[in-house]
């Protein structure tokens, strides 16, 4: 299957390891990945904080890099969120038919990378080689838009080697909510210091997500606090491998 | 008119509130472990609730169509209480509101008045309005009344002293009703307020009640409660006056049967609560002879007039939003400068004051949505969040600095040629803070960053340059 990604913009720029991993999983399955060079940001950003004008601008520009394209996956829930409840609404508001039927037309070309696998692609053992402990944080936006239930978990079960550990208050927010984590700086902090305290009690040694953002969040009070916690994109943990196990 | 909710147009702002009341640590565990609890309750009741979802669908359609023809339901409303024996006001704001239940009492010669639990009247600022005018008001809501002795504000819409633990309300039982001894379980110091309050009960003329809904069917008023003090105050004096917002109006008896089912499980985890009292009107020889219901604006027409926003008016007052809230958890109610706290108050706020007052309210949220989940009439808070920033947005009440970023940021994604501009200038600007591919520290607005986080340096190569790399080496 031909697979169009989009890595979205802040994947891009500071995880680009994340996009690396999705390409690797997608072609051991099998599978063809483009890369459409003219994308950039889904204009969530923008619709969150109320430049709406912005976010319609940058939807324009996603619908028009993507109106050709067959399956696109997104290695972000809240970027898919984003699409999926957003777009309709920004649509709607314009009261331009045409970029209705084109938001129509998108919506369910787009999967969020474990429900590619899952939902779209059938797969739950990628195939990958993982000996370590890892734990998961379901981010917001997966959990509660998205309903990807225990899919990332189903994935990550299916790890060689790989040892699960659930984390307490697993439906918690990190605290991370874009302009939050910066405009409400101290509450932000406290929530992601709980969050920290719930992966220091996994013991574990990577904490995994869907979400780059949440982990940008996690990690920086990990490194901060030293805590010898990793955290990873769920993509590069399915996309290790090592000699002798299958591809 | 002049819409007040509260003290809320004179609050500090969110975030301001916010890092001062989270330094008491005794406050937040209390928050901490009162939500926890409730939230638990919650959820174990509505899971044996088979047909959760529907029930929550049928009180949106029912809100939604009420607030729809609310001009009609609100005149029927007050036939039917009239035809009951009712006697109907209509106040604007809050200073008619005030004056109206003020002209009440006095024309009973009255000097007193017991409340009922009434967020609206706490929103009205009529406690402080008796006051100036010589009546005295005594609340007799348990936590009500630890709030009032206090001198002190509520912090959540169900549980108003939910920020106190038993001591401290110990403590200050003994000390503002000069008690010598008291002893520490529960029951001792609910028996304590049982004396104090008992005698107030018999011998109070006048009470006043809020609504927690109002039938246009029948012209009934019904408030529900937990303690029964409700009920003696409804039932005991001479005079009762229910100040009731616009938006608590119902169509029909009927509709009762949704929304007691939602309100008990969502507000304090119970599957029926304790105390339902529904009256219509006067009834001889039982209950109030006189019976006043004021009916309340004070900026709820502002929110009717916004149809993205109104469903905010659907709101019954459970308080769940409250105890799912992860930064209402860390905060408490009070960061919110308003009786209306939590992810509720982050949108009604604003809204009733015409978006003048409270205006960072609206980015007090993650925009984690468990506020939208738990909300048992499915209250889209998150997106009405999202549209009251763009309502600042256009107004032009942002500030400079986040109004310049986030152009910057919709011209770096305009086109992907500037998104690499803007990488590479951020490559070089980040160059004096970068440590082993780590920043700890940044300045201006993002020292609210590194402060406590630390931040990954953009690395060497985007994805986009892996990826044209790739494409290459594969020719």
């Amino acid at each position: 299957m031909l697979i169009s990604l989009f890595i979205t913009c802040y994947n891009d720029a500071l995880y680009p390891k994340t996009g690396q991993a999705v390409v690797t999983v997608l072609e051991r399955l099998g599978h063809t990945v483009e890369f459409r060079a003219a994308q950039t940001c889904c204009g969530q950003m923008h619709y969150n904080n109320g430049y709406r004008a912005e976010a319609f601008s940058l939807m324009e520009k996603f619908l028009d890099d993507y109106r050709d394209a067959g399956v696109i996956c997104i290695p972000s829930a809240s970027c898919v969120a984003m699409i999926r409840e957003h777009y309709p609404v920004l649509a709607a508001q314009s009261g331009n038919p045409a970029i209705v039927a084109q938001v129509n037309s998108l919506v369910p070309r787009v999967f969020e990378f474990s429900e590619l696998l899952v939902d779209k692609l059938g797969v739950e053992d990628t195939g990958a080689f993982f000996p370590h402990v890892v734990t998961l944080h379901a981010s917001c936006h997966s959990l509660r838009s998205l309903q990807v239930g225990d899919k990332p978990e189903r994935l990550l079960r299916n790890v060689q080697g790989l040892t699960y550990i659930p984390l307490e208050d697993a439906d918690q927010c990190c605290g991370f909510g874009g302009t939050f984590a910066v405009k409400n700086a101290d509450v932000s902090s406290a929530m992601v210091a709980d969050k920290a305290r719930c992966i220091r009690n996994t013991n574990a040694e990577v904490c995994a997500a869907l979400d780059n953002s949440c982990l940008l969040q996690i990690g920086g009070m990990l490194s901060r606090m030293e805590m010898g916690t990793r955290t990873m994109h769920l993509a590069e943990i399915l996309a290790a491998t090592s000699p002798g196990v299958r591809p | 008119m002049s819409v007040r909710v509260g003290e809320a147009a004179s609050a500090p702002d969110f975030p301001v509130a916010a890092k001062q009341l989270m330094q008491n640590e005794q406050l937040r565990r209390n928050v901490r472990n009162a939500t926890g609890i409730i939230r638990n309750k919650r959820a174990s009741v509505v899971g044996e609730t088979p047909d959760w979802q529907p029930l929550r669908d049928a009180a949106h359609a029912i809100k939604d169509h009420t607030l729809r023809y609310l001009d009609r339901y609100l005149i029927q409303f007050e036939e039917n209480c009239k035809r009951a024996g009712g006697i109907v006001h209509w106040a604007r704001d809050a200073d008619e509101a005030n004056n109206i239940a003020i002209g009440i009492v006095q024309a009973q010669s009255a000097t007193e008045v017991i409340k009922v639990k009434t967020m609206t009247t706490d929103e009205i600022g009529m406690n402080r309005a008796l006051e100036a005018s010589g009546i005295t008001p005594y609340e007799t809501d348990l936590a009500d009344l630890i709030v009032q002795l206090g001198h002190d504000k509520p912090s959540h819409i169900v549980v108003p002293a939910l920020h106190r633990n038993k001591m401290e309300i110990r403590e200050l039982f003994m000390r503002t009703m000069g008690l010598a001894e008291l002893g520490t379980r529960p029951e001792d110091i609910a028996e304590a307020a049982r004396i104090y309050l008992r005698e107030k009960f018999l011998r109070v003329p006048v009470a006043v009640s809020g609504a927690n809904f109002a039938v246009a069917e029948t012209g009934s008023v019904c408030v529900v409660e937990s303690e029964g003090n409700g009920r003696m105050c409804v039932s005991l004096p001479r005079v009762l006056i229910s100040v009731v917002g616009i938006e608590k109006i119902i169509p029909k008896f009927a509709d009762l049967e949704v929304f007691l089912q939602l309100l008990s499980r969502s507000a304090t985890g119970e599957r029926m609560n304790p105390y339902n009292s529904i009256w219509s009107g006067v009834a001889a020889g039982d209950g109030p002879v006189e019976f006043h219901v004021i009916l309340l604006d004070n900026g709820r027409t502002n929110v009717l007039a916004d149809a993205v926003s109104r469903e905010t008016l659907d709101c019954i007052r459970c308080g769940a939003c409250l105890n799912a809230c992860p930064v209402y958890r860390q905060t408490g109610g009070h960061a919110y400068g308003s009786i209306y706290a939590g992810p509720i108050g982050a949108i009604l706020t604003p809204q009733l004051q015409s978006m003048e007052h409270s205006q960072t309210l609206p980015y007090a949220s993650s925009l984690c949505g468990a506020c939208y989940e738990v909300c048992p009439v499915k209250i889209n808070i998150p997106e009405i969040l999202i549209h009251l920033r763009n309502k600042l947005v256009e107004s032009g009440d942002v500030p400079t600095s986040e109004r310049m970023g986030m152009k910057a940021a919709a011209w770096a994604m305009s086109d992907a040629a500037n998104l690499s501009t803007a990488r590479y200038f951020g490559r070089i600007g980040q160059k004096a803070f970068t440590n082993n591919g780590v920043i700890h520290h940044l300045p201006g607005m993002m020292s609210a960053w590194t402060a406590t986080r630390d931040m990954p340096a953009i690395p060497p190569e985007s994805f986009r340059q892996w990826w044209a790399k790739r494409a290459q080496e594969k020719r």
